[in-house]
């Protein structure tokens, strides 16, 4: 039971995660196709600057629970995607570095540095844990010892790819929504166009990875076992409608909290048909990892689950408190302050 | 080069570089709400220009030190694997703690505050940075916590071969745990007054902004003679602890081979690990070691001769760094005493300030030497007395470690670089004019 109930909070730290810094992977992503001038790109910096480090400690977290809930997971995974794993470390430092350095200097080539890293290092880590949670999905090469036996080409398979594009595109959308919220007048607009024209693909790849979920995967048994669990990823694909009904009726809040809710949900669609596996072996089913013989011990699931009972909700309301303090638009004249990124 | 190695020496890189940023974040942080406190109480506008400027260097440090944190923690599943599956059910809760509870905290409110300098009310602003301070300090205490369990585990039963968590209790309160939290606090609270004093004594020596350096120089003098004060005297108690928890590492400190009463600590000594004795060794004062671990000067300590080869930790280089470290310890004690004395005329002192403007690297050196001895001296295990070090690694390719450390050396070199100039640019640069003007207004 107790096991059952880390995999739910688990699943759901992945997914406020990707809810919270998909959306500044996606913006940072677009920076240079959405910021033309250095006005806009500071604007872009600064209408992620009050989030993004906030953000990323949920990755921090869902690594470390993990790695205190189910350890042999976090052993088997974290080993076996090594290089993946080391490019999006790369690729978080590169742009946590931008953020802050970006500004402090006034050259051109200086700037164009950081924008560059901002770019790459937004990109990979938002492909990246779409590669990796595909594969998840669909299982790896672990022998009886639980030792990987292939290589970062072995994780780029048709599906793990697929995956990689579905959360490039979520996030993508993510991010030029918050753009949206978050800017006025010419960059919101630009914002909001981007936003429409990569619904398209995002939508085409959506239905192509729930397709290829069926032939690739066996996410879809628990669904068929309980029906009524239909409802997770329905909820993902009306969630996803929404977004471009909110978008042409110029509701950018609301479009973000439906692309939100897209996000989370298609997670938990994932998680959802994962369990009670964790880590599928594709050489020999009995070798998989799963919820059960993974775990740490109820004892120290039982201290994990005081604590995250008490300070998650904690967390939540500050985190919320700063969303709603620093929900203003930013605009040109914010960026003088010495503040200002 | 084999896996065990490239890993171990990627992990080095990984946490030397981080902690060049973890101590400045703890110890500033908590200036810094000390300065903004003070502009409150009392109004003095100078106080929150302080803030201001010893604000700018901290976020630059603060940003370097945060992202090459995730690595730390991605580094025990990428490379230490089997590490983490032995010990995950003791050592990844706390860890997973230390994100819930305190890095959450740090991180949302640092950016409240660096945002919000006019948005918040100055009380509001105020409280956004003590959280801050609060939450890194935390932060390290769970760390710290994670860190002494695996130099002094407790608090657990064996279970189908691997430890498992029976007191939690035992775990977050033992004695080591305390020492080695104490120790490291106020050895970073030793770097972040030197980093203080160091950079004012750099602007009082050009004459500008006096009142505004001399009052930080002072306030930076106060932390630093407190902390490395009580550094030496924990320092002392958290070595006496060796002697029950790792007796070979206390050993290796002394390079002390021969299990005897009346241990000595030689003034000199070069360790001879082949032969198990120190090539050269001056200067005995007889019964040393057995009263600095024992209180007693006839007490026995244990020789690393009656440890088996296979079980002692590279002894020259903990037995150097251990040295180093004691010595830049006192020094640290000795300087800020002279300062002390010296603190109402500072201007008429320019060698300290000198020394003061040069000694600003030391405490950095110091803390490293620290990790140094803790971490080589607990070899060849990784949990002492539980699992050694070349047990823990990962089953992956020399290869990717190879290639992932030679891009951690230059990116964390570009980023060192990078980091350091702009800091040293700010702090050159100084306040800004019209606050030098309202200061030497009030300087008259």
């Amino acid at each position: 039971m107790l096991e059952t109930i880390w995999f739910l909070l688990w699943g759901i730290l992945w997914a406020v995660y990707f809810m919270l810094d998909g959306f500044d992977l996606g913006l940072g992503t677009l920076l240079p196709f959405l910021g033309k001038s250095d006005t806009d790109r500071r604007i872009i910096y600064n209408a992620m600057g009050p989030f993004w480090d906030g953000n990323e400690v949920w990755l921090i977290t869902a690594g470390g629970v993990t790695f205190a809930a189910f350890p042999a997971t976090y052993a088997v995974l974290f080993s076996s995607f090594y290089t993946p794993l080391m490019l999006l470390l790369f690729g978080l430092i590169l742009r946590g570095a931008a953020f802050e350095l970006r500004g402090k200097l006034e050259g051109k080539r200086w700037r164009s540095l950081w924008d560059a890293c901002m770019t790459v290092g937004s990109f990979l880590p938002a492909l990246l844990l779409g590669v990796a949670f595909a594969n998840i999905f669909r299982g790896i090469p672990l022998d009886a010892e639980g030792i990987y036996q292939g290589d970062l080409f072995t994780l780029l398979n048709p599906y793990g790819l697929l995956g990689g594009l579905l959360f490039l595109f979520l996030f993508l959308v993510h991010g030029a929504i918050w753009l949206a919220v978050k800017s006025d007048g010419a960059l919101q607009q630009r914002a909001a166009r981007m936003a429409k024209k990569l619904w398209v693909p995002l939508v085409a790849f959506a239905v192509v990875f729930l397709v290829f979920s069926w032939s690739e995967t066996s996410l879809y048994y628990n669904y068929t076992v309980m029906p009524a669990l239909f409802l997770v990823p329905l909820i993902a694909v009306l969630a996803l409608l929404l977004v471009r009904a909110c978008l042409a009726r110029k509701d950018y809040w609301k479009a973000w909290f439906a692309s939100s809710l897209t996000i989370v949900f298609a997670t938990l669609f994932g998680v959802v048909g994962l369990y009670p596996n964790m880590l599928i072996s594709t050489v020999n089913p009995a070798y998989s990892l799963t919820v059960f013989n993974s775990a740490s011990s109820p004892f120290t699931l039982q201290i994990m689950l005081v604590v995250a009972l008490i300070f998650v909700p904690i967390v939540i309301i500050y985190q919320g408190w700063v969303y709603v303090y620093f929900r203003h638009k930013v605009k040109p004249e914010d960026l003088h302050g010495e503040e200002a990124y | 080069m084999d896996v065990l190695f490239l890993s171990r020496l990627q992990f080095a890189v990984a946490t030397y570089f981080h902690f060049l940023f973890v101590p400045l974040t703890l110890g500033l942080s908590i200036l810094l709400a000390i300065m903004q406190s003070l502009h409150l109480k009392t109004g003095n506008e100078e106080y929150r220009s302080m803030a201001k400027f010893w604000g700018k260097l901290f976020l630059i440090n603060f940003a370097i030190g945060v992202v090459t944190g995730i690595t730390l923690e991605f580094q025990f599943g990428t490379n230490w694997s089997r590490y983490s599956r032995y010990v995950g059910d003791i050592f990844g809760p706390l860890l997973a703690i230390e994100a819930t509870v305190a890095f959450f905290l740090e991180s949302t409110f640092i950016a409240v505050w660096a945002f919000g300098w006019k948005r918040l009310s100055p009380k509001a602003h105020t409280v956004s940075i003590w959280l801050v301070a609060l939450a890194a300090n935390v932060s390290a205490f769970w760390i710290l916590i994670a860190n002494a369990w695996m130099q002094s585990p407790v608090g657990f039963v064996m279970q189908k071969g691997r430890p498992v968590l029976n007191d939690f209790l035992a775990v977050i309160t033992q004695p080591y745990a305390i020492l080695t939290i104490l120790h490291t606090l106020s050895a970073a609270y030793v770097v972040a007054g030197f980093f203080v004093m160091g950079i004012s004594a750099y602007h009082i020596l050009r004459k500008q902004h006096l009142s505004f350096f001399t009052r930080s120089f002072r306030m930076g003098l106060t932390f630093a003679l407190i902390s490395s004060l009580f550094v030496v005297v924990e320092g002392h108690m958290h070595g006496a602890d060796l002697v029950h928890k790792q007796p070979a590492k206390l050993a290796a400190l002394e390079a002390h081979w021969e299990t005897g009463k009346y241990a000595p600590v030689y003034m000199l000594a070069i360790p001879d690990e082949e032969n198990s004795r120190n090539s050269i060794q001056i200067g005995p004062i007889p019964g040393a070691l057995s009263l600095l671990a024992y209180h007693s000067p006839s007490a026995e300590v244990k020789g690393l001769r009656d440890i088996p080869k296979a079980e002692r930790p590279p002894v020259a280089l903990t037995f150097l760094s251990f040295r180093l470290m004691v010595t830049l310890g006192m020094l640290f004690a000795l300087l800020t005493i002279v300062a002390w004395f010296k603190r109402n005329k500072l201007e008429s002192n320019p060698l300290l300030l000198k020394v003061m403007l040069y000694a600003i690297p030391f405490p950095y050196i110091a803390c490293e030497l620290g990790w140094t001895v803790t971490e080589v001296g607990r070899q060849p295990w990784i949990v002492y007395g539980l699992m050694k070090t070349s047990d823990a690694v990962s089953p992956v390719a020399a290869s990717q470690v190879g290639t992932s450390l030679v891009a951690f050396v230059l990116v964390y070199s570009l980023l060192g670089l990078a980091a350091f100039l702009l800091m040293a640019r700010a702090a050159r640069k100084g306040p800004p004019k019209s606050v030098a003007g309202t200061t030497a207004g009030k300087g008259v």
